[in-house]
């Protein structure tokens, strides 16, 4: 598909960086940048390996990030728990359903969506399928950029926690499942920043 | 690549190694911490929420209720309650489970705290040693617990009065216990009540201890005066139960067993000394016993000696004769007082008293309430009567009340009244004071005739007078005068007439010294 000469193939290195292009030095030694002294890498090293790591454990997390409480809410009408679902689901009773959607989308859909992408992706790396690598690459992008809204809900509830302390009257507690959250959040981005989207071209140029 | 990076490489796979490892723990944990679930099935789901209601044991939220659906013969719903774990032995046959919720007695008020927060589910774990998973929650939270030391009496009594479950048991003012619980008799003769007394005051509790209602206020007015009685303020509104031993003394052991009370209607019948004799008599009435009741008191001379104990309508199907006869109870023991006589036999001493005159009489005890009592009482003009055993029963002799005497004595007189002939006295009536109307006309026409006829005469006729008057005082002027000649002849009349009186005394004077002057004629007066 693609014949276009690369830069590993013309034994040139891209600062991760200052993104100076510089040549690379003969094998064995460490390339560092002559501008900014960054080692140099051809490739984002131990890509795959990191992102396979990042994302099992990322879906362990899933789980009890949505079924554990977020926020315990004590008040004088008694204390209420509230998970992830529990809360969209009374925001979507009580007819707020704009932020209803908003939250399902960001909280759950979007790791969740995020997860599967990310694991598609390295897959199919994994298995050097050469199928739409410009869709695979946009996909990337994508979830590359939508990632730190998932952070949306921890905002919320760290600000709530801080806000809502009226001793007796009512104050609000972190619940585990936001740290499981939170962790899953954190995971999926650090798995995204450790894929390298150019290994789905390196396969096509070793094909032929 | 170096070792020491292909190690570094590799200890990327720690971080779902920790994951799996937490997310294993927050699993077991999960399943560890999940307790027994249980149902509850209960008359009304009223403030049981899913996942919001809270099960509480002595304040502590051990539990929650995590579903609510309706039994399967829809008559109650069934509250499905996921407890913590080690709550295994709190489950057995006897644990009771009730709505805690804002409750408004007229003791207590408890439960505030769930108007804000919701209702809860409260909890006190049975002693039993059975297991049990599925419970019959209770409607009202229960008044004693089961770890609550003291102990549980049995009281009857002939109606449940104004006590309600969680009224006060007071010993001398003092609450010591509460109405646990109370249902009727199977036949549907009484109430049985049972009470629970707290320790240690349970122990005041003996053998013959009497119970009675303390509910209301007992007012009685007596010779000193209006006492006012009542237990409590609390007891006035909601009812309570008292109860006191008489002749107490700390010595006597409380009582053991398991033994059942009578609970009286008011202190004064609780406390009553009972009387062991008892007889009966009849008393046979021809009046109205309206407002004599079962229980009212019969009376010797103002001292209560019995009561009614039955009150019947004797008809005879052959005569039509009607008859109403009372039974009474009577306790002779109060009529022989302290004198320890032998007991006489059923009617001796009765029989005595009757033929010394005395009888049974029905008396007002009320003007307001029209209650009767019955009177015995000495009436010595009454025949002469003497008990009756009449079919086994003896039979005091009755007297017509005070009141049914006055009763006839006034028909009697309005019968006399009756037999006066009203009517022809008053035609007779009527014809005289015609007869005086028209003798009143005709005086009234001679009045009318005399004004109109004699009147213009007597006035010429008093003109007249008037003027013959005049004359006269003219006349009488002309005599009466000082230098009238008529007055003067008149001086000179009497002047003659004194000196022919001072004449006649003296011849008067000589006749009485010489009576026989009339005879010789007068001599000189030197002859004597």
């Amino acid at each position: 598909m693609s014949t276009a000469p690369t830069a590993v193939g013309l034994g040139l290195l891209a600062c991760e960086v200052c993104r100076l292009v510089s040549r690379a030095p003969p094998p064995g030694n460490d390339a560092h940048c002559p501008r900014c002294g960054v080692t140099l890498h051809a490739r984002k090293p131990a890509s795959l390996a990191r992102t396979w790591a990042f994302l099992i454990a990322s879906m362990i997390l899933y789980a009890p990030a949505n079924f554990l409480p977020i926020m315990d809410t004590s008040s004088l009408f008694g204390t209420q728990s509230d998970t992830i679902l529990s809360g969209v689901a009374f925001l979507w009773t009580s007819g707020s359903w704009v932020l209803a959607a908003l939250v399902f989308f960001a909280s759950i859909m979007v790791p969740l969506t995020k997860v599967i992408a990310l694991a598609v992706l390295a897959a199919s790396v994994q298995m050097r399928a050469t199928w739409h690598p410009r869709t695979r690459t946009r996909l990337y992008r994508l979830i590359a950029s939508a990632g730190r809204w998932s952070m949306l809900d921890i905002y919320v509830v760290t600000i709530l926690v801080a806000l809502v302390q009226i001793s007796t009257l009512a104050s609000i507690h972190v619940g585990p499942g936001a740290a499981a959250f939170g962790a899953v959040v954190v995971l999926t981005m650090f798995a995204a920043e450790s894929f390298d989207p150019r290994l789905i071209w390196d396969i096509l140029g070793e094909e032929p | 690549m170096t070792p020491h990076r292909r190690w570094s490489l590799q200890l990327v796979w720690l971080i779902p190694i920790v994951a799996a490892l937490t997310g294993g723990w927050l699993a077991v944990k999960a399943v560890l911490d999940r307790g027994p679930t249980i149902t509850i099935s209960f008359s009304t789901a009223e403030g049981l929420e899913p996942e919001k209601t809270r099960v509480k044991y002595h304040s502590v939220d051990i539990g929650r209720v995590t579903g609510v659906a309706f039994s399967e013969d829809r008559k109650s719903v069934v509250a499905s309650v996921e407890l913590s774990m080690q709550t295994e032995a709190f489950l057995v046959a006897d644990t009771r489970f009730w709505v805690v919720r804002p409750r408004l007695t007229g003791t207590q008020i408890s439960g505030l705290g769930t108007l804000l927060s919701g209702a809860y589910i409260g909890m006190d774990v049975g002693s039993s040693t059975e297991s049990r998973r599925k419970f019959a929650g209770l409607d009202v939270p229960p008044i004693v617990t089961v770890d609550l030391p003291g102990r549980h009496f049995r009281l009857h009594a002939d109606d449940l009065g104004s006590l309600d479950v969680g009224s006060p048991v007071y010993f001398r003012r003092v609450q010591v216990g509460s109405v646990v619980a109370y249902e009727l008799d199977k036949d549907g003769a009484g109430v049985q009540l049972r009470i629970f007394i707290n320790a240690p005051n349970d122990r005041h509790v003996k053998a013959d201890t009497r119970f009675w209602n303390a509910s209301g206020v007992d007012l009685s007015l007596d010779a000193s005066g209006i006492r006012l009685n009542t237990e409590s303020i609390a007891s006035m509104l909601v009812g309570g139960v008292a109860f006191q031993t008489p002749g107490e003394s700390a010595q006597t052991p409380p009582v053991q067993g398991n033994p059942n009370f009578t609970l009286y209607p008011d202190r004064g019948k609780a406390m009553r000394l009972p009387d062991a004799a008892e007889e009966t008599y009849q008393l046979i009435f021809d009046e109205s016993v309206r407002g004599l009741s079962v229980g009212a008191p019969v009376d010797f001379r103002g001292v209560v000696v019995g009561e009614v104990a039955a009150i019947d309508v004797d008809v005879d199907s052959t005569s039509g004769d009607t008859r109403i006869p009372v039974e009474v109870r009577l306790y002779p023991d109060r009529l022989r007082g302290k004198s320890k006589q032998a007991a006489a036999a059923n009617g001796v001493l009765v029989g005595k008293l009757v033929a010394n005159g005395m009888r049974a009489q029905l008396r007002s005890g009320s003007l307001l309430t029209g209650q009767l009592f019955v009177a015995l009482d000495f009436f010595p003009d009454s025949p002469k009567a003497s008990v009756l055993n009449r079919g086994g029963r003896v039979e005091i002799p009755t007297r017509a009340s005070s009141l049914l005497e006055l009763q006839r004595t006034l028909s009697r007189l309005a019968n006399k009244l009756d037999k006066l002939p009203i009517e022809a006295t008053a035609s007779d009536l009527r014809k005289s004071l015609k007869a005086f109307e028209s003798t009143l006309s005709a005086t009234e026409r001679a009045v009318t005739r005399i004004d109109k006829d004699l009147t213009p005469q007597a006035a010429r006729t008093l003109a007249d007078l008037s003027h013959a008057l005049t004359k006269v005082e003219q006349g009488l002027d002309g005599l009466a005068g000082d230098n009238a000649p008529i007055q003067t002849d008149v001086r000179e009349t009497l002047r003659e007439i004194s000196r022919a009186a001072e004449a006649l005394r003296n011849l008067a004077d000589f006749l009485e010294r010489n009576p026989g002057a009339i005879l010789r004629g007068r001599v000189e007066e030197h002859a004597q």
